[in-house]
């Protein structure tokens, strides 16, 4: 079988490259032999023999052959009918304002909404480039979800790239929901859109999303880019890729915040680990790829605001770690590039409460610099510290009750036991609709802390004490005498 | 750098992402630099086999065809070494990451580029050698002042010695400028530029080494009293992410007492990167008064930037570290992470397809990394000064998991061993560096500078902390299991005495501005008062006083906020602390006596 070799201007694609039979086919990957003048990461158009038309991308190219993951899978493919058309340029979506938002588009950015494909703007290289450390503007502007334990203590800032670490069966989707919905600046109001890329996601999932979306009524600012559980895998390499680029024009020439939210990640990773498989590369940790942190990277890295330009690209990933295991390749790599991380827990989920967010492996790492005096408040920083080390300390008392008993701790471990109900079913648990400013948020922490002795509140100032701490009534008790147990 | 448009070229016959194959390799030699295709995308030939050359290349290779053309540049990776360093920020390669704004604009492009160090910019030459003198390699014959901080010397390039025939006069000049004419041998005259060019990847020569006795002061208690770090010293700050590895890391780019920093940004965030280069202009180095970046050299290498120029990055930044080393000053370089430089390697090497060795790294990670730390040193400069370079390598083990190959070799090259904790981490004790894990094989060597600097009871005081700490971690056991109210109070006074050097001495607010740094002095007398309490709190358990009355003494709230409230090297308020611990102490005791004797 020897492949011919012909010039065709007749695709919809405009002009290319075309041979004619495989030479190779495994798992999502082909081999076409005799090839000439095909460049690395090229666009690759497959035809069955059939007639119909699949997607795919050079992965590595020689003199003689090259070879090419097909994002559709292989599936049915001819060895010796099936043509291939190389593009001579690389994946790219054309971008343009009118014609992206309100629209729903497959994992590879083609509309599947009924309406045309996007044709007046520019097309873009998927991949995207590299911001210049030196163009990047440090995000510090607060923006209030109104769920106190990230205002409160993970606080999220634009263009902030903040994943919800999560397990199967948790409200993660409820919860991004919610930020969608409730997510304010308190300082202006302008222009925002919200992309929403899912990856191998269940079909009802993608619509309770969009019908959240459509609640709040703010769909005709929502770009979708869905590949569902039973699209094909490999094709989930791109979708965030396309997805991001219409975020990152939006963003950076349209001057539109926007909000990215990328579900599910895991899923996401395991079409890497499948294609990496099928080229017989090297496997690292549990048969991920040595470069599964680069590539992560370049995905999260597209987040963040950008010198002299209006808008932002805030990012919130969604991934599942698998068997709750947060030391898993996946939430650990996410976790070593993005700027924190929202942990979902399960044993606060079975307790009932909602959002079962467990601060302590939670983390904002841009939280310092998006709160405080002009921002939030002054006392924000510190309360935020006290209720952590007051959270963190209480959890150690619980694990002594359950040795010894309640009945058997000391008046101040009873205090913080106290501490650590309170907390969670006052201050972690809210309503799914409920909107706490962080006015809010912080006074129920400063009523939260002042239940512990005054000589535990190492972490807050005097001043604060008198000025916040006093105000929050309730918790308050003129003389606290710490030799005396629980009333 | 040379123009090879002429003559054959090798051509490209395969790409796979950085890793692209060239034939015929007889054109090329290993490790020389070569540039790939009309964009010319900088790369590095990294194996030779048969008739094919194996090149990394260190931007993205999308879109290149086989059969386009490799230039050689027939030298190897280099780094450009002279005035324009400080204060600047370049990538993994050398390219200077605000001139590449200007080309082009926010995104980083790819292709040739301009120099690392600007070409047109003058510079006021002082000249330091006269006609007739001889001068052999790393001597100065001239010196900019560069900054306000910096006096930047001309050094003569290592391999140059013999006569100077002509030397330029007082006066500004720009880095094309010949500033001097040595002669080599007789009728050889070599020309010596403010700059030279010296591969990355081969170790800077000097004359001996030292053995590291001076601390490097990082106003970090818990670094510079319990684990500390010394000049021309090698430490590892692993942690797992969220442990603090990247504020610790700044912290100490910040108040480190080196005169130049070297700061790497290794296949990190882009945001960290932009934070150093906001912060830094506004920060006041804390012994000179000038703004921070005066003594900065910042290298990013994000990681969404080209995973091969990832890995150069570390050597970029150590030739930069030894050129002024050479110079005469103490450099102090942080390399955040080497995990991330690992990667590149495992990654490159996997596109090899080399046999993998633990967790698919390749066999020579480990002689990768002691090389790289043993570049660290205290020397005497081939001119006869003293300077330093000390290594600070981040390590971000896969899931906290200190056993990972790149943790594990990276303990067996450094003396100096900060873990960070992950529990520490999530109550926000910070700098989360776990006090039982750590360590310092300098403990010995700087004693006898801290002994002099502050007191002689040093070195007493710090052994007495630390074994309380470990005896309150055995005890710690007890209390998980029985609560605090099963020990005796002698046992709880460890306790109590554990919590105050803990929470008031080894915690430091990165963010409160006179707690951020800590001098010597009062570093010195903090730890003092608090053990001064601590033994003074034997006498309560003695007098068999209930142990906490005596943690409820005001003076104990003073004690807690002494860290913020006492600025500088003022001594006068622990002097008092310590008069009012003994006298609220004494009064108790006393007050407490009469009922004692009554039951």
């Amino acid at each position: 079988m020897k492949p011919e070799h012909k010039s065709t201007d007749q695709s919809l694609s405009g002009p290319g490259l075309e041979f004619v039979g495989l030479s190779k086919v495994q798992g999502p990957l082909i081999v076409i032999d005799n090839i000439r003048d095909v460049g690395f990461g090229e666009r690759v158009e497959v035809v069955t023999a059939t007639g119909e038309t699949r997607q795919g991308r050079v992965l590595a190219v020689s003199e003689k052959a090259a070879v090419v993951e097909v994002f559709h899978g292989t599936s049915g493919l001819d060895q010796s009918k099936t043509r291939v058309r190389f593009l001579g340029r690389p994946f790219e979506l054309v971008v343009s304002k009118e014609e992206i938002l309100g629209r729903i588009f497959s994992g590879l950015g083609m509309p599947i909404d009924g309406g045309p494909a996007p044709f007046q703007g520019e097309s873009r290289n998927v991949n995207g480039l590299p911001i210049n450390p030196v163009a990047r503007a440090y995000p510090e502007d607060f923006i209030q979800t109104g769920i106190s334990t990230i205002d409160g203590m993970n606080t999220l800032v634009r263009g902030q790239k903040l994943p919800i670490f999560s397990g199967s069966g948790l409200p993660h989707n409820d919860l991004a929901m919610q930020i969608v919905r409730q997510a304010r600046i308190l300082t202006e109001e302008s222009g925002f859109a919200i992309i929403f890329a899912a990856m191998g996601v269940r079909h009802d999932e993608a619509e309770a999303f969009r019908k959240s979306f459509e609640e709040s009524g703010v769909l005709n600012n929502v770009a979708m880019f869905l590949n569902l559980a039973d699209d094909p895998a490999v094709e989930r390499l791109i979708a965030p890729r396309v997805a991001l680029t219409a975020a990152e024009f939006l963003a950076f020439e349209e001057g539109l915040h926007v909000l990215v939210i990328l579900t599910d990640m895991t899923n996401y990773c395991e079409a890497l680990r499948e294609v990496a498989t099928a080229k017989g590369e090297v496997p690292s940790r549990k048969g991920y790829p040595g470069y599964l942190y680069s590539d992560l990277a370049s995905i999260y890295e597209r987040a963040g605001r950008i010198h002299g330009r209006k808008g932002s690209v805030t990012q919130i990933p969604i991934l599942t770690m698998p068997d709750d295991d947060i030391t898993h390749p996946i939430p650990d790599l996410t976790g070593y590039i993005t700027e924190g991380q929202i942990v979902l827990d399960r044993t606060l989920f079975r307790k009932g409460i909602y959002p079962p967010v467990n601060v302590l492996p939670s983390l904002s790492r841009l939280m310092s610099d998006g709160i405080g005096e002009g921002k939030t408040r002054e006392d924000h920083k510190n309360l935020s510290s006290q209720l952590y080390a007051a959270y963190s300390k209480a959890k150690q008392v619980e694990r002594l009750a359950s040795i010894i008993g309640e009945e058997d701790l000391s008046p101040t471990d009873k205090k913080y036991f106290e501490f650590s109900k309170e907390f969670e079913n006052r201050f972690v648990n809210q309503a799914k609709d409920e909107n706490r400013s962080i006015f809010d948020t912080l006074d129920l922490g400063w009523e939260l802390v002042m239940i512990l002795p005054r000589s535990e509140l190492v972490r807050v100032t005097e001043e604060e004490i008198e000025k916040y701490g006093k105000a929050s009534h309730t918790g308050y008790q003129e003389q606290p005498d710490k030799d005396k147990g629980r009333t | 750098m040379k123009d090879t448009n002429q003559g054959p070229t090798p051509l490209v016959t395969y790409i796979s992402g950085p890793v692209v194959k060239a034939k015929p390799a007889h054109l090329l030699s290993m490790n020389e630099m070569v540039e790939v295709g009309e964009d010319r995308l900088v790369g590095e030939v990294i194996g030779l086999e048969g008739e094919t050359a194996t090149i990394q290349v260190y931007e993205d290779t999308v879109g290149i065809k086989p059969g386009t053309r490799v230039f050689g540049q027939s030298i190897p990776l280099f780094a450009e070494l002279g005035p324009g360093l400080i204060g600047q920020i370049f990538d993994g390669i050398q390219r200077p990451l605000d001139l590449l704004k200007e080309q082009w604009g926010d995104f980083i492009k790819r292709g040739k580029t301009s120099a690392a160090l600007l070409r047109d910019k003058l510079w006021h030459f002082e000249p330091l050698v006269e006609k007739g003198s001889s001068v052999s390699p790393g001597m100065a014959i001239g010196q900019v002042k560069e900054t306000e901080a910096i006096i930047h010397k001309i050094l003569v390039p290592p391999g140059i010695s013999g006569t100077v025939k002509d030397i330029a006069p007082d006066g500004h000049y720009t880095l094309e400028d010949k500033v001097a004419e040595v002669e080599v041998r007789p009728g050889e005259a070599k020309g010596l530029k403010m700059f030279h060019r010296w591969p990355v990847r081969q170790p800077r020569p000097y004359k001996k080494r030292f053995m590291p006795s001076i601390p490097l002061l990082t106003g970090q208690r818990v670094i510079d009293t319990f684990f500390p770090l010394a000049k021309g010293g090698t430490a590892a700050i692993p942690g797992g992410f969220g442990t603090g590895k990247t504020v610790t890391q700044h912290q100490l780019s910040k108040w480190a007492d080196a005169d130049i920093i070297i700061y790497i940004g290794c296949g990190e965030r882009g945001n960290e990167m932009t934070g150093v280069l906001t912060d830094f202009p506004k920060l006041l180095d804390p012994r000179t008064q000038r703004p921070l970046i005066e003594r900065t050299v910042l290298i990013a290498n994000t990681s969404d930037m080209p995973v091969a120029a990832r890995e150069a990055s570390i050597y970029t930044g150590i030739t930069m570290a030894e050129y002024f080393r050479d110079q005469g000053y103490d450099v102090a370089l942080m390399a955040d992470s080497t995990s991330r430089w690992a990667e590149a390697l495992r990654e490159i090497s996997g596109r090899l397809e080399e046999m993998p060795a633990e967790e698919g790294f390749p066999a020579y990670l480990a002689s990768r990394l002691a090389a790289f730390y043993e570049r660290a040193g205290q020397v005497e400069t081939l001119s006869g000064d003293r300077g330093s370079v000390s290594l600070i390598g981040a390590v971000s083990p896969p899931g906290g998991d200190f056993s990972e190959p790149v943790t594990m070799h990276t303990k067996r090259f450094v003396q100096c061993f900060w873990a960070l904790d992950k529990e520490l981490a999530s109550a926000r004790y910070f700098p989360a560096i776990n006090y039982l894990n750590s360590y310092s094989a300098y403990v010995e060597a700087v004693s006898k500078w801290w002994q002099q600097t502050t007191s002689p009871e040093w070195r007493e005081l710090r052994d007495k902390a630390v074994e309380i700490l470990q005896e309150d971690a055995k005890l710690q056991n007890i209390v998980k299991l029985l609560g605090e109210e099963a020990l005796p109070d002698d046992q709880r006074r460890i306790i109590e005495g554990a919590k105050l050097i803990k929470n008031d001495f080894l915690q430091q607010s990165a963010f409160d501005p006179v707690d951020t740094y800590c001098p010597p002095l009062k570093q010195f007398y903090l730890l003092k008062v608090i053990m001064h309490f601590i033994d003074r709190l034997q006498d309560v358990v003695m007098a068999r006083v209930p142990l906490f009355r005596a943690m409820e003494l005001p003076v104990v709230e003073k004690i807690h906020r002494a860290k913020y409230t006492i600025k500088g090297e003022e001594i006068e308020p622990f002097l008092q602390i310590m008069k009012e611990t003994d006298e609220q102490i004494d009064a108790l005791i006393e007050k407490n006596r009469e009922p004692y004797h009554e039951t």
